[in-house]
């Protein structure tokens, strides 16, 4: 079993942006996160991009996990990404999800979104993306 | 009825004949042991043989001991007739099909207009307007908020400018509407009567509905504005101000379709919906308006999910338990005021983005399953809205899906050809006894308004949806092209459209622009009477909505205007 | 920050004001490794004020600490907030979302919010909760709030962190009864009804002056405000009731004392920390079986 005082658990901060309310997504993500051991911080609906790289550098997660429905996610995006930079905190792993068509993904990729996963994407797919990547940060960071 | 003494009566020529059960039990227990020795299927998508897709138990056969205890009178009667479990119409579809009816709505109010004359061009009855996330949160196009998300999702609609363009050369006095808005629904309401008067059409000929239901945005949508208890207020207003003055107007919609999208059950949503729909009837009654007055221009809303059966038997359940409550509970006399009308969408949460092809299948199954479950009229996904907003040759594919179903199928032929069934009236009664336990526990809490504020709701649907997308990580469930029959480059092939950056600037200039062209003295004069109306419980706000709309104030003025009387909504954290 | 940063290399940030850095330094006190850190702030903490907030679940105590906060911002102090929240004890993971009431401080500078995960904790607060506190006070914010949903344990626990106690309870709620029969009432400097519209809000009120009427008060009487946190009403109360607590305990000197159970508190847990560690080391390394657990247990203890 984990040794829950000296490793601390990963954690990942689920955010919505923009104005769309489905938040499905976010919570089953944020649920799964959580059982497979994870402190999940999650922000609620509504966020700015100001305000989700604000909360994760409060938080110090180790990841942002970023929820769009709304169509909005080719501005939404490159904002926190932006924000990070500005912020110094590029090491933190920016993921994503949502109904984005491939093309918007690839291009939000090579912007430096690390990932995006669309709906259907395996909750286990997730998981160990967001257990590797982050477990790299935290290994960096400490 | 024991099992021993069963009899069975048939009617033959005219003459009943009586049988004796003891051959139909050797049968059954022929059948039995039989069936025993059955081996269940194995492998991907056998962990749920035994469950509907909201996890109700199912026997393996549904048999004559499963309807048993029905009632036939006071259960099922006939079509036409109270507790109407067969339907609100004596015929059925035989006199007239569902109303086919498009959800459409993208970039500007130009654009979208143009998608309605093609819609209407090709046989489709009544409009449906989709609204883009800023207008459904209040915002105007050029307020930071918006950013992004301008004509994404629907149409943008700022002020009474964008609603005249949206009906331009189209004759909102023949046409009906159904307008899917809900925390600002009382201003587009506004936007509609006053851009219908400018073309000399008055609101008593105006036909349609708007959703309004502002219970369930803080159930599962989201969109909200104001607290509940000032939003319970501009809809018992709106339903007053339609009572009186909109004769042919259906006043509000009361939404399971987001509930379910949301991740709830198929219990869940109808519960919830049902819920939601007595607390506008409690809060009218409270306001002093007579329930036959108002009631029978209440209508539903509901989804058509792909556990085919359990979502006939959903519809059905809900009209009886509708017409139960309205006439036992709430003292209902007219008729009309039992009968639950409902609208209904195919589930948009069914739709995958791998193989987006096999969606058009899931449709139709879903609409079938509508069309059988009664339903008035029927919106049907394209293949493609889980990519991106529908491309116009899959919105025409979808409508082709119901004219296919209502010409070709025949399933119209006959009234409620599944009632009677053994399985779909046991599911059917389940499905009551699962609404009639939500609704004991929401009494529990005191009511709707405190069950959303406990976070009971939310609570129960994020946790239905966890077990759900479990069940399909575990593969107990199959999605067809998710976690079977997988293939790559699954998504190739289609033509997706695409809302541009300028259409953003293009709306945010334009509201800018009316801003600077109006006459301003009006505005201000406008939006103070409205806010003393805010504050004025005895005061309905209509009316003073519609002023504001044609001094051209902003829906986001407008918005900030009522904000400031009433607040704003937070969600308590529900996970 | 790219890489680990030392201590020392933290500690310079963190004396620039650093959010990244307090942040940094709280997660390291979360990892046990918050020592040497907490060593040298420790001498530029004491001056802030500390104020817990706990109650049942679902009495809106989000919403009290977002109208707080809002009050502290208002006249001008700057504020953290640490909010604990129950870890699984199956997955040790967390759902962390007391954030969400709290969002329009979220980019405010002068606020920091960070939540914590309780990690099955004697006491229910988070072991590092205390060490948060701190490096909060050493960061130089002037109001540190403490907010706790749970019953029982954990409530003394933050009686014992902070300054001052508020205990929420809402109307209508058999668990706000329950709370206040579990001995709640001897930790509260302050008593919030929050939902003061509801029907049954003048009902509890009594029934929290009749359970008070039953104990010795030897200093301060709590004091009873009634908010409606939702729609602001009863935040100024409730923070006027607030400093007239840090008044007295200035006046009287009890602050000191205040002070003494909070640096007790947390002895007891970092103790308490080690002593659970070394526990599982030595129950991983003597799994013997072939005596009754009285004498494995009095073994273990022995070998401390």
């Amino acid at each position: 079993m984990k040794n829950t005082v000296n490793d601390r658990p990963l954690r990942v901060v689920i955010a919505k942006a923009g104005l769309d309310g489905h938040d499905r997504g976010a919570k089953v993500i944020a649920r799964a996160l959580r059982d497979a051991g994870m402190e999940v911080v999650y922000t609620g609906l509504f966020q700015t991009p100001e305000q989700i790289v604000q909360t994760a550098i409060q938080e110090d997660a180790d990841g942002i996990g970023l929820s769009i429905l709304s169509g909005a996610h080719m501005t939404l995006f490159p904002l926190v990404v932006e924000q990070l930079r500005a912020q110094d905190a590029g090491d933190i792993v920016f993921f994503g999800g949502g109904t984005i068509p491939a093309e918007d993904a690839q291009q939000l990729r090579e912007l430096g979104v690390r990932e995006i996963f669309t709906p259907g994407a395996p909750l286990q797919d997730i998981i160990d993306f967001v257990r590797r990547e982050c477990g790299k940060r935290r290994a960096l960071v400490g | 009825m024991s099992l021993d003494n069963l009899k069975m009566t048939i009617e033959r020529s005219g003459e009943p004949v009586e049988r004796d059960g003891a051959a139909f039990d050797e049968q059954r227990r022929r059948w039995e042991q039989r069936s025993a020795k059955g081996r269940p299927r194995r492998g991907p998508g056998s962990g749920a043989v035994d469950r509907t897709i909201s996890d109700v138990p199912l026997k393996r056969l549904y048999e004559p001991r499963d309807t048993a205890d029905l009632d036939l009178p006071r259960d099922l009667a006939w079509p036409g007739e109270y507790p109407y479990t067969r339907g609100i119409h004596p015929n059925g579809y035989r006199d007239r099909l569902w109303t086919m009816r498009q959800f459409a709505g993208f970039g500007t109010a130009a654009q979208t207009n143009e998608r309605y004359h093609f819609l209407l061009e090709h046989g489709q009855h009544g409009l449906s307007v989709a609204f883009d996330m800023p207008t459904l949160m209040g915002y105007d196009s050029d307020a930071p908020q918006s950013r992004g998300e301008v004509g994404k999702c629907g149409v943008a609609i700022d002020s009474l400018a964008d609603m005249e363009l949206l009906f331009d050369g189209i004759d909102m006095g023949e046409i009906t509407t159904s307008m899917t808005i809900n925390g600002p629904a009382c201003i587009a309401l506004a936007q509609y009567v006053a851009a219908a008067e400018k073309k000399g059409i008055p609101r008593a000929k105006l036909g349609g509905t708007i959703q309004a239901d502002i219970l369930k945005e803080y159930i599962a949508q989201k969109e909200w504005i104001f607290p509940p208890r000032p939003h319970m207020r501009i809809i018992v207003d709106m339903i007053d101000f339609c009572t009186r003055e909109m004769p042919k107007w259906n006043t509000i919609s009361i939404s399971g379709y987001h509930i379910r999208e949301a991740g709830s059950t198929a219990a869940q949503e109808l519960a919830f919906t049902l819920a939601d729909g007595f607390a506008y009837v409690e809060a009218c009654m409270a306001a002093g308006m007579d329930i036959d007055s108002f009631a029978p221009r209440l209508s539903f809303f509901f989804n058509s999910h792909i556990d085919f059966f359990e979502e006939i038997a959903k519809f059905r359940a809900a009209r009886r338990i509708y017409a139960r409550h309205m006439r036992d509970k709430y003292g209902a006399r007219n008729p009309r005021s039992w009968q639950l009308r409902f609208h209904t969408q195919t589930a948009g949460c069914s739709a995958t983005a791998q193989q987006p092809e096999n969606n058009i299948v899931r449709v139709a199954y879903e609409a079938m399953a509508a069309v059988l479950g009664g339903t008035q009229s029927l919106h049907t996904n394209s293949m493609d809205e889980v990519l991106a907003l529908p491309s116009e040759k899959s919105v025409e594919i979808a409508l082709r899906t119901q004219q296919v179903l209502a010409y070709e199928t025949n399933v119209t032929n006959v009234v409620d050809p599944l009632g009677g069934s053994y399985y779909v009236e046991a599911l059917t009664d389940e499905l009551e006894r699962q609404a009639e336990s939500y609704f004991a526990q929401i009494a529990e809490y005191g009511g709707v308004i405190e069950a959303i504020e406990a976070g009971f709701f939310q609570r129960e649907i994020a946790e239905a949806s966890y077990r759900y997308q479990r069940s399909i990580e575990t593969k107990d469930r199959i999605i067809v092209g998710v976690n079977a029959f997988v293939k790559d480059d699954d998504r190739e092939g289609m033509e997706l459209l695409k809302i541009t950056e300028e259409t953003e600037r293009g709306q945010a200039n334009a509201v800018r622009e009316l801003r600077d062209r109006r006459d301003e003295s009006l505005v201000p004069i406008a939006l103070e009477r409205l806010q003393s109306a805010c504050a004025d419980p005895s005061d309905n706000l209509m009316p003073h909505l519609i002023d504001c709309v044609n001094a051209y104030c902003t829906e986001g003025e407008i918005v900030e205007a009522m904000a400031q009387v009433y607040g704003r909504y937070t969600e308590a954290a529900v996970l | 920050m790219k890489s680990q940063a030392s201590d020392a290399e933290l500690l310079r940030d963190f004396d620039r004001g650093s959010q990244r850095a307090l942040a940094r330094a709280i997660s390291r006190a979360e990892s046990g490794r918050g020592g040497e850190l907490v060593r040298a702030l420790y001498p530029k903490t004491g001056r802030a004020m500390t104020i817990g907030l706990t109650g049942p679940p679902g009495v809106g105590k989000s919403t009290l600490a977002s109208g707080l906060v809002r009050k502290a911002r208002a006249l001008r102090r700057s504020v953290g907030v640490v909010s604990v929240d129950p870890s699984s004890p199956f997955s040790h993971g967390a759902l962390l979302g007391d954030r969400i009431r709290l969002n329009e401080h979220f980019t405010d500078e002068r606020v920091f919010i960070r939540s914590m995960a309780s990690r099955g904790h004697l006491g229910g607060l988070a072991g590092a909760t205390g060490d948060a506190v701190l490096m909060m006070d050493a960061f130089g914010l002037d109001v540190v709030l403490i907010e706790t949903v749970g019953v029982g344990q954990s409530e003394v626990a933050i009686a014992e962190l902070a300054q001052t106690t508020l205990v929420a309870l809402q109307p209508g709620s058999g668990d706000s009864i329950q709370v206040l029969k579990a001995g709640i009432m001897e930790i509260a400097d302050v008593f919030v009804v929050n939902k003061a519209d509801h029907p049954m809000a003048n009902q509890l009120r009594r029934e929290i002056r009749s359970m008070m009427e039953m104990l010795q008060w030897p200093g301060w009487v709590p004091e009873l405000v009634t908010t409606q946190a939702l729609a602001g009403d009863g935040i100024d109360d409730l923070w006027a009731a607030v400093e007239r607590h840090v008044a007295y305990l200035n006046e009287t000197g009890e602050i000191e004392q205040r002070r003494r159970e909070a640096f007790i508190h947390q002895v007891r847990q970092l103790a308490l920390g080690q002593l659970e560690r070394r526990l599982d080391h030595a129950l991983r390394e003597d799994a013997r079986d072939d005596v009754d657990p009285y004498e494995a247990a009095d073994r273990i203890l022995s070998s401390f």
